[in-house]
């Protein structure tokens, strides 16, 4: 089943376009909130900046994966934060990053710690904000246990987006998962205070539906504890109207002083995250492209501009909102003009119907075997970056019917600084781990080192097509490759491999 | 009797507000109780509440400096694997 498509500039190429039409199903109204909104739009996420404020930092359940222990300058992930604001600050803080960076959209507060678990400080940080930046869109992630008690708050004050992380609907899983909450002034542990948080979540997720908010749920996937069961959490969650799943890895190092991390507790691999997001996705949209940010995160998804906005800095600061409200309508709109422009001048690519519809045909067993290649891009919809300067790789898979976007595999994972942090493996080392399984990386450039150790690690590094258009670069390798006899069927590749 | 905060305390603000006697303070480097306040919430609730919610093993001692929650309870992790793997980090 071949569809010619055109093929789009900016993020529109299959992979962001068909995120795209992904969220086709929804409203129109729920689609406005979801257009400008980098977390929940792949395509968003290319023009527009969020930030973090962490206000709040206590916590109601301990779950194996955390440790709010954690402050390192270096690390990018849930939980981590260098700064501790009041909301007074967290406001003021907002108010200088909303002044400094126009594209900057939306304010979530996620963390460290549940945001809800000791509301005040949070929902004085959203009331201060409802007021003095009405174009900024607030959310909020919780693990769900205080929420269905404050649904009808939360929505006062313009919250469009709540997150709730859901890793089971099964109580002796969330035993696994959870070793206890605080509930009703006690601490209960085990079967028990799963069931009760369960509870709570689906409660608060119910409710927030029925009240015409957006529902993002999170899952951590943790291999060999709820892999299999995330397909369940995802068929509920999306009969009960949540309207995007992100499902995550377990971030589990050692170093980092939780149970998971300490007691060996493997992370998932890309492929094995890879497949788990396939098999939940169904009809309901997944989320491929999240960065799992620090807790205090500003900028663009994936750059953190924190150190630019701390309490020193902004501390003495007048920011005359008016005028930065009038520049942010003004550079939004230009950003929604160019997104909105007649793409650059077609050139037809084969993209399925069925990769639309994200259900994959299984290749015939006498087909060319399907390739995985990765792409470096700054997401212009081309191959237009140094495979050295990537910090995260578009995967494609080639086969004979299609190209086809898989997701989004990052290089420089949660900790940047590997000198200082006893991590011994390079970022090459790295890089080529997370390229796990793909046989080619598709860059504007690459340098002799990292050319032949890729090559050992049986990855083609291709420079050939840069600033072409990625799914016909894609493509077009494939096509080279099948011409030269290297795509022998499945059953024959693992002769070849093991050759 | 009352209830001490140690050294090891995160300043997570996960106890203050639950303190039926207002006896935390939210001190530097470290949250502390004030001893004369602490009634251990006798009268108020079946479980001290600050030793309730808090999340760091071994920070909140009771009347007879014992933790209230001992190496281990909190997060399931034997104290001597977090020894071990405390070592194997630093050897690094």
């Amino acid at each position: 089943m071949e569809l010619k498509v055109q093929t789009q500039g900016g993020c529109a190429s299959s992979g962001c376009g068909s995120s795209a039409d992904r969220l086709a199903h929804l409203p129109e109204a729920i689609r406005a909130k979801v257009n400008n909104h980098p977390c929940f739009s792949e395509d968003a996420h290319h023009h527009y900046a969020r930030m973090h404020v962490a206000v709040a930092p206590a916590c109601n359940i301990q779950c194996h994966y955390c440790n709010r222990k954690y402050d390192c300058a270096n690390e990018s992930r849930p939980g981590v934060v260098s700064e501790l604001l009041t909301p007074d600050q967290a406001v003021k803080k907002v108010l200088a990053v909303a002044a400094a960076i126009p594209q900057m959209t939306v304010l979530g507060i996620a963390g460290p710690g549940d945001p809800l678990a000791n509301p005040e400080r949070t929902l004085e940080t959203f009331r201060q904000l409802a007021e003095k930046a009405p174009d900024i869109r607030l959310c909020v992630s919780t693990n769900g246990l205080a929420l269905p008690d404050l649904v009808d708050e939360l929505c006062q004050y313009n919250i469009e987006h709540v997150t709730i992380t859901i890793n089971c609907v099964d109580p002796d899983v969330g035993a696994k998962i959870y070793p206890w909450i605080f509930w009703n002034n006690r601490r209960i542990k085990g079967r028990k205070a799963a069931e009760i948080l369960i509870r709570r979540q689906q409660e608060g997720l119910e409710k927030l539906v029925a009240r015409g908010v957006l529902v993002k749920v999170n899952s951590v996937l943790i291999p060999g504890v709820n892999d299999e069961h995330l397909k369940e959490v995802s068929r509920v969650v999306k009969a009960k109207g949540a309207f995007l799943h992100n499902v995550m890895p377990l971030i589990a190092e050692p170093e980092h002083g939780t149970f998971y991390g300490l007691m060996g507790q493997r992370s998932p691999t890309s492929a094995e995250l890879t497949a788990l997001q396939d098999a939940c996705a169904g009809d309901m949209a997944m989320m491929r492209h999240c960065r799992q940010c620090r807790a205090d995160a500003v900028g663009m998804l994936g750059e953190d501009r924190g150190q630019e906005f701390t309490l020193d800095k902004i501390e003495h600061l007048e920011i005359d909102y008016a005028a930065a409200m009038q520049k942010r309508a003004e550079v939004q709109a230009e950003i929604e003009a160019r997104r909105a422009a007649p793409h650059q001048p077609a050139k037809a690519a084969f993209v399925s119907l069925a990769s639309i519809e994200r259900v994959r045909p299984q290749p015939k067993p006498a087909e060319p075997r399907p390739v995985l290649m990765a792409v470096a891009t700054t997401g212009g919809g081309v191959i237009d970056q140094h495979f050295g300067h990537a910090r995260a790789f578009r995967i494609y898979e080639a086969s004979v019917q299609d190209v086809r976007f898989i997701g989004t595999r990052q290089v420089d994972l949660y900790c940047t600084g590997s000198d200082t942090c006893g991590e011994a493996e390079t970022r090459l080392e790295q890089t080529i781990r997370a390229l796990d399984g793909c046989e080619a990386v598709l860059c504007a450039r690459i340098g002799y080192e990292p050319w032949g150790k890729l090559e050992a690690a049986g990855i083609t590094p291709n420079g050939e097509h840069a600033l072409e258009p990625i799914e016909e670069a894609v493509a077009a390798v494939y096509r080279e490759w099948l011409d030269a006899g290297r795509l022998a069927p499945v059953a024959a590749a693992s002769e070849r491999l093991s050759a | 009797m009352a209830f001490k905060i140690i050294e090891g305390c995160v300043n997570c603000w996960a106890c203050a507000p639950l303190c039926p006697s207002q006896a935390i303070v939210a001190a530097k480097p470290h949250f502390l109780i004030d001893a004369h306040t602490c009634t251990e919430c006798a009268g108020d609730y079946a479980d001290p509440q600050c030793a309730s919610i808090c999340p760091v093993e071994g920070v909140i001692l009771d009347g007879l400096g014992v933790p209230v929650n001992p190496p281990g309870s909190l997060t399931g992790i034997p104290p001597e694997r977090l020894a071990a793997a405390r070592a194997e980090i630093r050897a690094r």
